[in-house]
């Protein structure tokens, strides 16, 4: 079984950590990852920027795009998808897309700041 | 994290919305900052027992105006008390209290109190100080230390600040559409001006003053996270990241100031510089341009470019362009100039910064600029006069040592050849 591990903080806290805190977390982090990737458990691994580089696509008819995070309690995180883009416009199309495909809800397009791929085969 | 710092980040966190609500409560500063220190001491007892409210501002705002108003109570004799209006419902519950704290009401508070702060009356360096010591809650020892004043001194100041803030007549209405964006657009440009203070420090300093940087930061994201879709707090957020990101570079271990194109770019922090990227970006899609966003657009070209040559010269001579037809200024143009130069040539660039010769007489980067258009040009004697008055107007010890580097370089190339470089 796969299993998605999502991470919640508070996000001031962590954002005013200095670059040597930052980086000695990371470091413990990287322990942890070293370990799962060497028995072929780990699947990617993404740093979000912070929410206010979010925008958000409500997937209503037609769609409306807010700027900021999706801040409705109403919905539950169903699933997320890690796109290659050139921009937000870029991203914004993709998911009208996938929008148009799935109607209802609403999707969060965050810049992901760090990705580790991962080493779990498809 | 110790077991009582959670509680010092809640507090810090929760300040400009508990103060800012306690102020539109009260109407008076020093009676909405003394309800929230009284809170505040009240957390500090309380929270590590009970645990974190679930909404710690409003649990502040809640505890402070009791406080307050038992304290008014107390002295009411020598006292006259608030409006009626305004303490009529002493018996709010914290969910009623917390009703009254949603929607937009918390956003206007913090732009109140971040607007009192700008009062046009305040020289600059006074709303920066009034803005760090009731908005951000530093301590007046922090503030001193990074303005490089005594404490005493400060103290002072902000008294004086504060005074003034007092007698100024400040509207408690929920503003118009119009009113808010005059509001925030004062807001914002005190945020810049706060960063300025910590970016514009020599070598020697910029450790005890990037503080100044960092609060600045912290204040433009609040800012952002309350007016989400204000192309111009985006583009101020990221103008502010993306010249933050290369604090580590810009100076070399002796203290000595090193130019964007000679700096590691290597130290640069590509953290903040993906998500003032990632803001940029945002901003554009609103097809509303303004300053913020083209100052932050020409420091997302500098930050893009891998070394100085992968350097965009002709899209930043763009953008100053644009930024000239916005906010006319010589300083503008001279920064243009520097781009000019890169595009077509020293000639062009010191054409172009030839009238502003009056309006910068006494402007430092002025004669620093001019001097490396006329050593590129060959004309040395002329090159050494500006250079000359730069150092004469330099702020900063860095600044002339900057210059002076220039000046070495001169007088290694008039020498003739073969004679020994300079002792």
């Amino acid at each position: 079984m796969l299993y998605a591990i999502l991470c919640y903080h508070d996000e001031d806290t962590v954002g005013s950590w200095t670059r040597e805190q930052d980086a000695a977390v990371m470091k413990k982090l990287a322990v942890v990852q070293e370990k799962l990737t060497k028995q072929g458990r780990l699947g990617p691994v993404a740093r979000l920027l912070p929410t206010t580089s979010a925008t958000t696509l409500r997937k209503d008819d037609p769609p409306v795009v807010i700027d900021g995070p999706y801040a409705e309690t109403k919905e539950q995180l169903l699933g997320f998808y890690v796109i290659d883009c050139k921009n937000l416009d870029e991203a914004l199309d993709v998911a009208r897309d996938l929008g148009a495909a799935n109607p209802g809800g609403a999707y969060e397009i965050r810049p992901v700041g760090v990705l580790n791929p991962g080493s779990i085969p498809a | 994290m110790t077991d009582t710092a959670w509680i010092d980040a809640a507090l810090t966190s929760a300040r400009p919305q508990a103060v800012g609500a306690l102020l539109r409560y009260f109407r008076n500063l020093d009676t909405a900052e003394e309800a929230f220190q009284n809170a505040c001491l009240r957390a500090l007892k309380s929270w590590p027992q009970n645990g974190p409210p679930r909404d710690p501002a409003a649990w502040l705002i809640m505890v402070g105006r009791n406080v307050a108003i038992d304290d008014i109570r107390r002295s009411r004799k020598q006292q006259p008390l608030p409006e009626d209006e305004a303490i009529s419902d002493l018996d709010d519950a914290e969910e009623a209290l917390a009703e009254r704290l949603d929607g937009s009401h918390y956003r206007d508070d913090i732009l109140r109190l971040l607007f009192i702060c700008c009062h046009p009356d305040l020289p600059a360096t006074q709303q920066i100080a009034l803005a760090l010591r009731i908005v951000s809650g530093l301590t007046v020892k922090q503030i001193a230390r990074a303005f490089l004043v005594g404490e005493a001194a400060m103290e002072q100041r902000i008294t004086r600040a504060k005074a003034r803030v007092a007698d100024a007549d400040v509207p408690f209405e929920t503003p118009g559409a119009v009113e808010r964006t005059e509001r925030l657009s004062a807001v914002a440009a005190m945020v810049y001006l706060i960063f300025n203070e910590g970016y514009s420090s020599g070598g020697d300093t910029a450790a005890i003053r990037a503080p100044l940087c960092e609060e600045a930061i912290r204040l433009a994201r609040l800012l952002l996270r309350l007016f989400q879709s204000e192309p111009e707090i985006m583009g101020l957020t990221a103008l502010l990241l993306l010249q933050h990101a290369r604090a580590a570079a810009r100076f070399d271990a002796a203290g000595a100031l090193v130019l964007l194109d000679d700096q590691d770019r290597a130290l640069w922090n590509q953290k903040m510089i993906a998500e003032g990227l990632a803001l940029i970006d945002k901003a554009m899609r609103h097809r509303r341009s303004g300053p913020y966003q083209i100052q932050a657009a020409i420091a997302a070209l500098h930050a893009r470019a891998a070394t100085p040559e992968d350097t965009d010269w002709t899209q930043i001579d763009l953008l100053y362009g644009a930024l000239e037809v916005m906010q006319p200024s010589p300083v503008v143009t001279l920064n243009r100039a520097v781009a000019v130069s890169k595009v077509r040539g020293p000639e062009a660039a010191l054409k172009m910064i030839e009238p502003l010769g009056e309006r910068l007489s006494n402007y430092f980067h002025f004669f620093g600029v001019r001097g490396a258009f006329l050593m590129q040009l060959g004309r040395n004697d002329e090159a050494r006069v500006a250079f000359d008055r730069a150092i004469a107007l330099a702020n900063t010890s860095a600044e002339a040592a900057h210059i002076r580097m220039h000046l070495d370089r001169l007088m290694r190339d008039s020498r003739p050849c073969g004679a020994k470089a300079g002792t």
